[in-house]
């Protein structure tokens, strides 16, 4: 027994849309006023097609989706044109329309997969249920709950089944997600963020699932997310979005690579990638601000933040023009976009670190073992590093592989095994912070992924700051609110955001908050953990160029510390991977990236997906990252390796960190030069 | 959910100055054009959201109603001696257990003392004993409270575990010992009521602690050589103050049943201070005797004013947690 017997007649009709968007505007009213988030969108999705919706946080992505679905939260609402789903228009629809709708003809996959399930019930129950819904029996509907798990690639489904979510990892909840939003093999499925919140080796599962099911299901699928490299990876046509508006259209390829809206122009060279590194240039950003919701633009919206823009666009607002055919972009200007100036300037001085004298900062046999649960807990094994004078060490590798821990061991935060060795400067650390001197406190700060949790809500930027140069700098009066305005501005702040409480700050200048208060007692040493993460690209731009300025003016090294490998590689001149808390491969950044590689390290570049690059053979890592509790036998990472020896020694021992060039250490046992034949395929 | 949402609260006044308008970076350096986009500000700043909460709590009726009632108590126990129509300790010798009428409104006691002049007055030492035992064990317990959070560990749990032993009994028992050692008085009640709160106010602040140790903040404020009690106190202290209103709220009612309850077993304030617990005591033997009046009046006075606190802590939580 199919279901498609019993889905609506006009969502498998051939030829027709499955979406029809047209002249879309969804406003919220926000303490009864009412608030634009979209306007005047439109556009199409063909059966089969993949639709990618991209843009940055806040340009009213999730709200189209929301829309689709008729999921809008009670304080929004379709205000003008239409929504038409497989031929029903949505707004129309009432009570049992509307669910047939989201039950049958819509299926939505959200972006955090830990929160879609309902953790007091089985995985089993709540993907049958689906099933009963559309009227199977319950022997039947666990029977084809079953299959489905198999249709995603889950190699134990009879487990899963008997699972809570919580006892599964956030890759394999996804993928039961999906399962159940393709169960009622929906015209149109809406994934929205669906990898964001996933490791680069799990997106990339994740990615190849989604491709896989869309041979076999036939379904549509619009596709939101900020990255632009997913969405040219999986999509045929994409929108781009900008502050509630389609400024962009047209086939996924011809728009990445010769944007035709100064927008996209702008968002596609923020993006540091291709080798890009901070010592050819800084990155361009665009500048200017997101207009705030709620106003109103009189002519083109994107017009105060674009270089391009003259009277015309200040006055007249730009229609939908046709591209090439099948493209569409809403700028006057749109056949010279592609000759929007920089708004930075490319120059970058960033002297070279400095590797003759001494390390500043070296960590010898580094362990850190937690006990949990009677359970030993390896976090991180063995580590030794050195870090020079100016220099940016990139520190990588999937969550739960250490580089967490390893920065808190550094900064004292988190207490090292006995045997580790701390120095700096040669004189040794002691392995808590409170008992470290001030110098070597000032001398090592940090600055955290998420600066809501960082700063002090309740504390404003003036006390966030001049706090640090008190007990930092041990400034006080005039001195102190002289360096203040003097630290502002190298944050590129104004004086008048010192009153500002962090709420009151966007993301980027909160973020520049944390680095203006990190910089204040000139550390020597910056811990950086994904300080760009939680940003959009343009601003992460921005961002990057200020660490890679202030590298140049002060000196300073830095722990660099994210999952982006295009934005390590920008900033580091040495990379270290790490793979369950130890050291894989560490060297400078060229050899790292460049082959021969760690087959760890190659597993996470072919993970990457990429703008513009040929898609090559990728490597799929299978299964999950094993538990530091019971890390594998041997070669840790055996159990997950590709290029796994046949003989068996990968199993039985583990391979030393060896020198395989000068600089380039590695721990595999498979020869250096057989890596470097098997990996001839330049990786980036 | 929608990304409208997930940037808080979005507020329209752009008049906070969009830093695109020339005329808000005059003090901005001359590069400023060029500026990295880093996202404006929000007007989200705390004035406008006390502002915002205010609004939220005037409009709620059962805070009108809760803030109306308290606002007729705390007049009466103000002004309770100007406006009471008789004295209130004085009786008449020869209106006793008189039922309601147009000269005593609610009749009159077994001594002939007039229940609404006693009802009005008695007030005074309830509403001054109780908010101020609440306070103190405000402060006890967001002391004690902060010192379990935030050190945890073997601190924690020996706290924790006196805690729990002297929470065992109940509340009344506790501050009944302690009013039999050391004699009733209202600086007694206040201490005693004070310290035994405090242990349980101590509890929820404890929580909120707990959650705010974790955030990244305080790992800074580490690095930064800051002192214990100035993390305590000037970073984590600020932040929980929303939980510690709520529970000052809700313990002032209990506090306010907790002074009643103690006077109605003789502990409390002394006769023949007008006094509600107390007036209800000596009156519930008469109520076979068919003088209802004489005990429920102040009974309802107890009721009312507990109830108007509680409407209050209610909205008020519904308001700060959110």
């Amino acid at each position: 027994m199919t279901l498609s017997a019993s889905l609506p007649p006009g969502s498998q009709q051939a030829g027709g849309l499955v979406l029809d968007a047209a002249d879309l505007g969804v406003s919220y009213t926000v303490r009864g006023a009412e608030r634009q988030a979209v306007r005047g969108v439109s556009f199409q999705i063909r059966p089969r097609e993949s639709f990618g919706l991209v843009g940055e946080s806040g340009c009213g992505k999730t709200t189209i989706a929301l829309a689709i679905a008729r999921y809008l939260p009670r304080n929004g609402k379709i205000s003008s044109g239409s929504v038409t789903v497989a031929g029903q228009d949505v707004a129309s629809l009432t009570g049992d329309a509307l669910r047939r709708l989201r039950a049958r003809t819509v299926s939505m996959v959200y972006q955090e997969p830990g929160r879609a399930l309902n953790p007091s019930i089985r995985v089993g129950r709540q993907v049958s249920e689906v099933f009963e819904v559309a009227g199977l029996s319950r022997a039947d509907a666990a029977g084809r709950a079953e299959e489905m798990l198999r249709k995603v690639q889950i190699s134990d489904p009879g487990r899963v089944l008997r699972s809570y979510p919580h006892q599964l990892s956030g890759g394999m909840l996804q993928r039961v997600i999906i399962a159940m939003a393709l169960a009622a093999e929906p015209a149109l499925l809406i994934l929205d963020e669906p990898t964001t919140a996933l490791d680069a080796t799990v997106e990339a599962e994740i990615l190849e699932l989604v491709s896989a099911l869309r041979e076999e299901f036939h379904t549509a699928v619009l596709f939101i997310s900020h990255n632009l490299a997913v969405i040219a990876k999986m999509c045929d046509r994409v929108g781009v979005m900008y502050a509630g508006e389609l400024v962009e259209e047209g086939p996924a390829r011809e728009v990445f690579e010769q944007p035709s809206h100064p927008y996209t122009v702008g968002l596609l060279r923020c993006i540091p990638g291709r080798g890009q590194r901070k010592d050819h240039g800084r990155l361009d950003t665009i500048p200017g601000f997101l207009p705030g919701p709620g106003e109103t633009p009189a002519a083109c919206i994107f017009a105060p933040r674009c270089a391009l823009a003259d009277q015309r666009c200040r006055e007249e607002a730009p229609p939908m023009y046709p591209v090439n055919g099948a493209r569409a972009a809403r700028c006057h200007y749109h056949e010279r976009a592609g000759t929007l100036p920089r708004a930075t300037p490319e120059e970058a001085q960033i002297p070279p670190p400095d590797r003759g004298q001494e390390p500043l900062i070296s960590l010898r046999g580094v362990s850190k073992t937690y006990t949990a649960h009677r359970e030993r807990v390896h976090a991180l094994t063995g580590i030794d590093l050195d870090l020079h004078l100016g220099e940016t060490l990139g520190l990588v590798g999937e969550s739960g592989s250490g580089k967490t821990t390893l920065a808190r061991v550094l900064l004292g935060l988190t207490s090292p095994d006995e045997g580790s060795a701390l120095e700096l400067s040669g004189s040794a650390l002691a392995p808590d912070a409170a008992r470290r001197s001030r110098d070597q406190l000032r001398s090592m700060q940090i600055i955290f992924q998420n600066p809501d949790s960082a700063l002090n809500r309740r504390h404003s930027v003036r006390h966030l700051i001049g706090r640090a140069l008190t007990k930092l700098a041990g400034l006080t009066g005039a001195e102190r609110e002289a360096r203040l305005q003097e630290i502002i501005r190298a944050v590129r702040m104004e004086p008048r955001q010192l009153g500002l409480r962090p709420a009151q700050l966007s993301g980027g200048l909160k973020q520049r908050t944390a680095i203006a208060r990190a910089f204040a007692g000139n550390p020597r040493i910056l811990v950086c953990d994904e300080p760009t993460s939680a940003l959009d690209v343009s601003v992460q731009a921005a961002i990057l160029n200020l660490l890679g300025d202030l590298q140049g003016k002060n000196r300073v090294t830095y722990l660099f510390i994210s999952h982006d490998l295009g934005v390590v590689r920008y900033l580091s001149d040495r990379i270290a991977v790490l793979y369950l808390g130890r050291l894989q491969e560490y060297g400078d950044a060229d050899m790292v990236f460049s082959a021969p590689h760690h087959p760890y390290t190659e597993a996470l570049l072919s993970a990457v997906p990429r703008l513009g690059g040929m898609p090559g053979e990728r490597i799929i890592l299978k299964g999950e990252i094993p538990s530091p509790a019971h890390p594998p036998s041997g070669c840790v990472f055996h159990t997950r390796c590709p290029r796994r020896l046949a003989s068996g020694v990968c199993e039985s021992e583990e391979p030393p960190l060896a020198e395989v060039e000068p600089g380039h250490f590695m721990r595999c046992h498979i020869p250096v030069a057989e890596l470097r034949m098997l990996q001839s395929v330049e990786t980036q | 959910m929608s990304e409208e949402e997930r940037r808080g609260t979005p507020v329209a006044s752009a008049a906070a100055g969009s830093p695109l308008e020339p005329v808000s970076t005059v003090s901005a350096p001359a590069d400023e054009g060029r500026l990295p986009s880093a996202g404006g500000t929000l007007d989200t700043s705390a004035r406008a959201i006390r502002r915002e909460n205010l609004r939220q709590l005037v409009r709620s009726k059962a805070f009108i109603t809760g803030a109306i009632l308290l606002l007729w108590w705390i007049v009466c126990a103000v002004l309770g001696t100007v406006f009471s129509p008789y004295n209130p300790v004085h009786g008449s010798l020869t209106a006793f257990n008189a039922a309601p009428s147009g000269a005593h409104w609610f009749g009159t006691d077994s001594l002939g003392r007039d229940v609404f002049s006693r009802v009005i007055t008695g007030a005074r030492d309830i509403l001054i004993i109780a908010p101020l035992a609440t306070l103190l064990g405000t402060v006890i317990g967001t002391c004690i409270g902060l010192v379990q959070g935030y050190f945890r560990g073997v601190t924690d749990n020996v706290i924790g575990r006196v805690v729990e032993a002297v929470l065992a009994l109940p509340v009344v028992i506790v501050a009944f010992l302690f009013v039999v050692a050391l004699g009733p008085s209202a600086p007694t009640l206040i201490i005693v009521i004070g310290v035994v709160f405090g242990l349980l106010i101590a509890r929820t602040v404890r929580t909120a602690v707990l959650q705010e140790r974790e955030l990244d903040y305080i790992a800074v404020a580490r690095l930064r050589d800051e002192s214990n009690s100035h993390i305590m106190f000037v970073e984590i202290l600020p932040n929980v103050l929303g939980p510690i209103l709520v529970e000052f709220t809700v313990r002032l009612g209990y506090a306010i049943f907790t002074v009643a309850t103690l006077s109605f077993l003789g502990f409390g304030i002394q006769p023949p201070t007008p006094d509600w617990g107390g007036d209800v005591a000596s009156s519930y033997q008469y109520l076979a005797a068919g003088y209802w009046w004489e005990t429920l009046f102040p009974a309802l006075a107890i009721a009312s004013l507990v109830v108007a606190i509680n409407l209050i802590a209610d909205s008020t939580e519904a308001v700060v947690i959110q």
